[in-house]
């Protein structure tokens, strides 16, 4: 059997044989069933799999009538921002970045950012976003939401007003630890309400809620309040809850959101919550392991996912950035593992939009 | 997701339904507005469109309907709808409200 080029987790080409492939799909999708309680790919989705995989094509892409929606993150940092984020590094206006996605990149939906793209920083800028907003809403055709990361560890000390809980674990002290977990999650969800009434005021489709619970399961149930929220005061806007992983990392370890305790769901259970506090779309996440191969990543990474898809009354889209969703973990993404992954979530894990 | 012709370009060209170039926007509302799912959205916006739900994703056909409904068009068009404008045609077509239309009307005296 002939080599196939294909990639590593980290992004490096490496060429695999048939049965290596084969082997690392079931090892991966094994993985993710195991982790979350899931059923395992089927023999016939793992022959499309390998399929997809070992294309000699370049590129792929789903067939005619297959197609899906695409949403976005970091709105026109892609063009502005530096390489933290990827970023082209080319100066230019939020107008005129939205307005190329529109009409040149073939979005289907954009946002509006800031260039810290966090909650917190955006309430002391919030009139300046209201009038871009405002803006850019009078020209373009296309969804336009704005989009924030609710990144929770803003509001830990030295950044903000908590003691944190890491350091006071550190000390033993367990129940304080808790404690500004708690508050920092009001305190979160407070400020979502604040900047996402506001922003739809200013005509926003909706808002992006980016890496949900980056900062464990207090931040996620900080952003599922924000979004209840928001939801009671906007009933029309157009909510998207993207995760920050496929398992919510439990740093308080007990908080809980409509008496579920957050710490430890996976996509599918992950879902629920999101509809319930008020989503729209769902976006999941499953994060890349940069020591596998993308045939042991695409195969957990669509496991996972299809799993969410089947058990969500709302859309699904799943996160397909750098390092996630099956896609190498590295600045430049390889454009042949980019549509692999693609398709493969597309076509098996059945999702309703990347 | 930063790395446009990384990210942005490969995702669109295997599988995005290309925007305003076709009938994303128009699906994506339906996603968002009512929480359908992709096939149901696809659906609903051809029958809005009285086209397939193959058409709806074809830029050659897509081109000449936007531009007929006057619900937006990709390429600079002088005189034709944008933004406003052709959000509020969307409405109609659709049958939905738009957030920036309903702010802008209420600009109005």
């Amino acid at each position: 059997m002939a080599d196939i080029y294909t990639r590593m987790g980290d992004g490096k080409r490496v060429t695999m044989t048939k049965q290596q492939i084969l082997d690392d799909m079931q090892a991966g999708t094994a993985d993710a069933a195991d982790m979350a309680g899931v059923p395992i790919l089927d023999a016939n989705e793992l022959d499309k799999l390998l399929d997809i995989i070992a294309d000699k094509n370049r590129i792929v892409g789903v067939e005619p009538g297959n197609e899906v929606v695409l949403t976005y993150d970091i709105g026109q940092l892609d063009f502005t921002g530096d390489n933290g984020n990827s970023g082209n590094g080319v100066d230019m206006g939020r107008l005129e970045a939205a307005l190329l996605h529109e009409r040149a990149l073939g979005a289907d939906t954009f946002e509006l950012a800031h260039a810290d793209y966090s909650i917190k920083p955006v309430k002391p800028v919030i009139s300046n976003e209201m009038q871009t907003m405002e803006e850019i809403q009078n020209e373009i055709v296309i969804p336009y939401f704005y989009g924030a990361m609710p990144n929770m560890g803003l509001y830990y000390a030295p950044d903000g007003p908590y003691s944190n809980p890491a350091d006071l674990m550190r000390e033993f002290k367990i129940e304080e630890s808790m404690a500004a977990s708690e508050a920092a999650a009001e305190h979160l969800a407070r400020d979502i309400e604040f900047v996402g009434t506001k922003i739809i005021a200013a005509g926003a489709d909706g808002f992006n809620f980016d890496t949900t619970a980056s900062a464990g399961d207090a931040d996620c149930v900080g952003t599922f309040k924000g979004v209840e929220a928001l939801r009671k005061a906007c009933p029309d806007a157009y909510i998207n809850v993207g995760m920050a992983g496929e398992s919510v990392m439990g740093i308080h370890g007990m908080i809980e959101y409509d008496g579920q305790v957050v710490a430890g769901l996976y996509p599918h259970q992950q879902c629920k919550l999101a509809e319930k506090a008020g989503a729209n779309v769902f976006g999941a996440v499953v994060n890349t392991n940069t020591s596998r191969s993308l045939a042991w990543n695409l195969a957990r990474s669509v496991t996972f996912v299809k799993e969410c898809v089947k058990e969500s009354n709302i859309p699904v889209h799943v996160n397909m950035g750098m390092g996630v969703g099956g896609i190498p973990m590295c600045e430049t993404a390889p454009n042949d593992a980019v549509t692999r992954c693609n398709k493969a979530m597309v076509e098996i894990a059945k999702v309703d939009g990347v | 997701m930063g790395d446009t012709a990384g990210m942005a370009v490969p995702h669109f060209m295997a599988s995005g339904m290309g925007g305003i170039r076709s009938a994303g926007d128009l699906v994506a509302r339906m996603e968002y507005s009512k929480n359908m799912k992709v096939g149901k959205a696809k659906d609903y916006v051809a029958k809005k469109l009285g086209i397939s739900t193959l058409d709806i994703a074809d830029e050659y056909i897509m081109r000449e309907l936007r531009e007929e409904l006057k619900i937006g068009t990709v390429t600079g068009l002088p005189g034709a709808p944008r933004g406003i404008a052709a959000k509020m045609n969307i409405e109609k077509l659709l049958d939905i409200k738009i957030n920036s239309c309903e702010k802008f009307r209420g600009m109005l005296r």
